[in-house]
């Protein structure tokens, strides 16, 4: 094996470990650095003004007593939803987490987040171009966010 | 470094709940190494898919807010038993990994 067949091998690996990183490439990256839960919204879905739905509920703890592990599932009722955020709106980076959703999803997305502080919990729905939201205020005794 | 998903996928009235954990620290990048004073860089889950023989079902942007060792569930709809569940992730410092299971 020559030098120039060697430096080209690398280049067709490496070709082909870039392949699947480049699957992920929308990730909005704008919103999760954004430290208000409407900044992040804007960055987000392009406008932060959102209506209140009974179609959507959360299921998360009263009382968290370890901020670093809350449970939050979000339940919704809502045709054609594209997106479902997780918003903690007191901590440092409100936005946890964000789905994107495929027809065959069905309404049902839960996670585990990190909670600086006792805040109001924000899970936003996307459908139709236009934004739902249902919000519960959990209660934290200690804080997981750095320390 | 290959590092662990645990998936469990069952299917119930055509409608497939799908539950897994990653193993994975989730680093903010705000807490501070208690000897050191120095802070511990931010090293996070960024984005997850799943995919359902191959075709995706769900993307996932996660923030560093997300507890550690991530539990992520969500519901597919006309999935069948037997069908393969994928679920893969990247971090942000491009580590990434995979697994597959079968819809019970």
């Amino acid at each position: 094996m020559n030098r120039r067949f060697f430096i080209r091998c690398l280049g067709v690996a490496a070709g082909f470990l870039l392949l699947p990183l480049r699957a992920f490439a929308a990730r909005p990256r704008s919103a999760f650095e954004s430290t208000s839960k409407d900044d992040a919204l804007t960055e987000l879905y392009g406008t932060s003004t959102t209506t209140e739905s009974g179609q959507i509920r959360i299921k998360a703890p009263d009382i968290a007593e370890n901020g670093a592990v809350v449970p939050i599932t979000v339940k919704f009722d809502i045709a054609n939803a594209e997106s479902v955020s997780i918003i903690a709106e007191h901590n440092p980076a409100p936005l946890a987490v964000s789905f994107e959703l495929s027809e065959s999803s069905g309404g049902l997305v839960s996670t585990r987040i990190k909670m600086g502080k006792t805040s109001p919990v924000h899970a936003v729905v996307k459908a139709d171009g236009k934004l739902y939201r249902a919000s519960k205020e959990v209660k934290v005794t200690i804080g997981g966010c750095g320390g | 470094m290959a590092r662990k998903i645990k998936i469990r996928a069952r299917e119930k009235g055509g409608v497939t709940t799908v539950k897994f954990l990653m193993k994975h620290p989730m680093e903010t990048g705000l807490r501070k190494d208690r000897k050191t004073g120095k802070k511990i860089p931010a090293h996070y889950i960024s984005d997850v898919t799943v995919s359902l023989d191959g075709s995706m079902v769900m993307t996932a942007y996660l923030g560093p807010g997300v507890s550690k060792d991530p539990y992520l569930s969500t519901e597919v709809k006309g999935a069948n038993k037997g069908d393969t569940i994928t679920v893969a992730w990247v971090d942000n410092m491009g580590e990434q990994a995979s697994a597959d299971a079968t819809i019970k």
